[in-house]
């Protein structure tokens, strides 16, 4: 240090004293971020490289062979102005999402809710969460015979059997009633992971609350629902409602192993649908990215909205 | 902690024969549930009714709901089939288990460890983007990502081994969020701080406090991941190239692929019967621990 002139001695206190400025954010916050390290490098490395990838394949034409050819806007241009099947897609997936995201949200909620104090719970939830065990194919092979446009199929046999129509109905052909019937399906196989989790969530509600609620002069259990449960569960409430989101804007199995893709008229062409059929069916994944993002600026628009119905952040 | 989950009581109790009776209010709640959860596990009654089906069933238009004469058939052709595999079935079979396992075990650390500060660090520099992007993923189609991500687990060398069968199911945003929401409101924040006034590392306090107040949590976690590792046939298709790296789910559809014929059907089914065995029992070993945990560890005092 001796050999050194004095000018430098200003800089290396200053560097001494950024030194100790990080090691004080270190001693602070190191170790959270040693905790967060293994999740973040992988999704960093298998989430979101892929996703950026994906949205600078949108600005491209890409037919998987050949390398992907920059085209700038061309691909939203072409979305928005001329591709009439993708309004339709927009508007079916609306109509479902409108309907089956609240209705289910509501529909996991009150079950799980209703099941909780039961001693037959675990073997309950086995029943209504069994239809997302099976999965989404499996499940709606069933449902092909239900609704089946021949006299065998058993929603039109016992139509005809009770007189209500005379000649055999096509449920999964007829525009009227594809997305109704995908809209049902699709509910009841929804008491998927909202149903579990607000399962779960029910364990946690500190049960002190409830005796507490009880000398404060709860009396029913809808007042302790509105009064306790729900103001507790909004972490979890926040979570189910994202998730139905998701579905609800993400529906694709359901419609297409019941109306076929493409299904008659586009009836039950959803957003996913869409772009199934441009990435795996055109093989033009340039354009089914441009279809990814566009579905995504929505459901992260309606996610944000979420996250301030549900902000939990003044609890504890 | 006297109180328990609450199955309480009606605040009337009236006596019969002497004897204390106190009503509990959920009886007729099963009156509703009971044919619902009925008609719930239909589907599923009706894949396993066809398994059991003998052709002759099989061939019948409209199938009947229920067998009616149970064979074990569509076993013994699935049975039969396993031996013109290409490697030994049980090869398959250890390759399901240790994938599976592995994954959702190190699914859920890496998503309790991250959930841990973004939840309960307050002020911790990065954690709101860090959220936001989380929650953004789980919104991006899935469909789309496919190919750039066989690129970078092509890029990292890893096509047909088991680490692409486990890394990249790791970043599992869902489940991220799910612990981070359950830390936000099951553990008092005053229980970490105590601990660490008791001089425990952070280390100590996410494994020995915050894990076991998240239990209902994790052990749903456990649910999903062992649901869609176990049936995932995706992965090991585009991931794995030999056939000694394949799952059983991949199995299962060379098992029951061929010309699609009513014959298939039961052997579709009978496959479809015996993977969704093993998920059936792991569901009701997890969600009994679900249910249970609270009742055991002395939460929030």
């Amino acid at each position: 240090m001796a050999t050194r002139p004095e000018v430098f001695v200003p800089a290396a206190q200053a560097t001494v004293e950024r030194r100790s400025a990080l090691s004080l954010f270190w001693k602070r916050w190191g170790v959270y971020y040693l905790f967060m390290t293994p999740f973040l490098a992988v999704f960093t490395v298998f989430i979101i490289a892929p996703v950026l990838v994906a949205i600078y394949l949108s600005f491209t034409y890409f037919n998987v062979l050949e390398p992907p050819r920059w085209i700038g806007w061309s691909n939203y241009k072409l979305l928005f102005l001329e591709d009439d099947v993708f309004l339709i897609a927009v508007a079916n997936t609306l109509k479902f999402a409108i309907i089956t995201g609240p209705v289910g949200f509501f529909l996991s909620f009150f079950f799980a809710w209703l099941i909780n104090p039961l001693k037959l719970k675990t073997v309950l939830a086995l029943c209504f969460y069994a239809p997302s065990i099976v999965g989404a194919i499996a499940m709606s092979v069933v449902w092909k015979i239900v609704f089946s446009g021949d006299r065998y199929g058993y929603l039109n046999y016992y139509l005809l059997k009770i007189g209500a129509i005379n000649e055999p109905y096509q449920f999964l052909a007829e525009q009227a009633t594809i997305m109704p019937v995908i809209m049902f399906v699709s509910l009841w196989m929804g008491m998927g992971t909202g149903f579990l989790v607000f399962l779960a969530g029910l364990q946690t509600v500190n049960t002190d609350l409830y005796e507490a609620g009880k000398m404060d002069g709860i009396s029913n259990p809808f007042q302790e629902v509105f009064y306790i449960t729900l103001p507790m569960m909004k972490p979890q409430l926040l979570f189910g409602s994202v998730m139905a989101v998701v579905a609800g804007f993400s529906v694709f199995e359901v419609a297409t192993a019941l109306a076929g893709l493409p299904s008659p008229l586009y009836a039950g062409h959803t957003i996913v649908s869409h772009l199934y059929d441009y990435a795996f069916i055109r093989f033009e994944m340039g354009y089914a990215a441009t279809v990814a993002v566009i579905l995504f600026l929505w459901t992260f628009g309606l996610g944000r909205i979420l996250m301030r119905l549900f902000s939990s952040k003044n609890e504890y | 902690m006297a109180a328990v989950v609450h199955s309480r009581p009606l605040p009337r109790s009236f006596f019969f024969f002497g004897r204390r009776i106190r009503p509990r209010w959920p009886a007729p709640q099963y009156l509703f549930l009971i044919p619902l959860a009925f008609f719930s596990v239909l589907p599923i009654v009706y894949v396993i009714s066809t398994a059991f089906k003998p052709l002759e069933e099989l061939l019948l238009f409209p199938p009947p709901f229920f067998v009616r004469r149970p064979t074990l058939d569509n076993f013994q052709d699935l049975l039969l089939a396993t031996n013109a595999l290409a490697v030994p079935f049980s090869r398959y079979l250890f390759n399901s288990v240790f994938v599976t396992l592995s994954t959702v075990l190190l699914q859920v650390m890496f998503c309790s460890m991250c959930a841990y500060p973004l939840s309960k660090a307050r002020g911790l520099p990065g954690s709101n983007i860090i959220f936001a992007m989380v929650i953004a993923a789980l919104m991006f189609a899935p469909q789309v990502t496919r190919i750039p991500q066989y690129l970078v687990v092509q890029k990292l060398g890893m096509i047909d081994t088991y680490w692409a069968l486990i890394v990249p199911a790791l970043a599992y945003s869902l489940g991220l969020f799910m612990m981070k929401q359950f830390m936000d409101n099951s553990i008092d924040i005053a229980l970490i701080e105590a601990a660490r006034i008791d001089g425990a590392s952070e280390w100590t306090i996410f494994w020995r406090v915050v894990m076991p107040n998240v239990a209902p949590a994790w052990n749903t976690l456990l649910i999903f991941g062992f649901i869609a590792h176990w049936n995932d046939s995706f992965s090991p298709l585009v991931f794995t190239r030999s056939e000694a790296m394949k799952t059983v789910s991949v199995a299962m559809i060379s098992l029951t692929n061929g010309p699609a014929s009513v014959a298939r059907l039961g052997a579709q089914s009978a496959a479809a019967f015996l993977m969704s065995a093993p998920t059936i029992l792991v569901f009701l070993l997890r969600q009994a621990k679900v249910i249970q945990t609270l009742a055991h560890s002395g939460i929030k005092g």
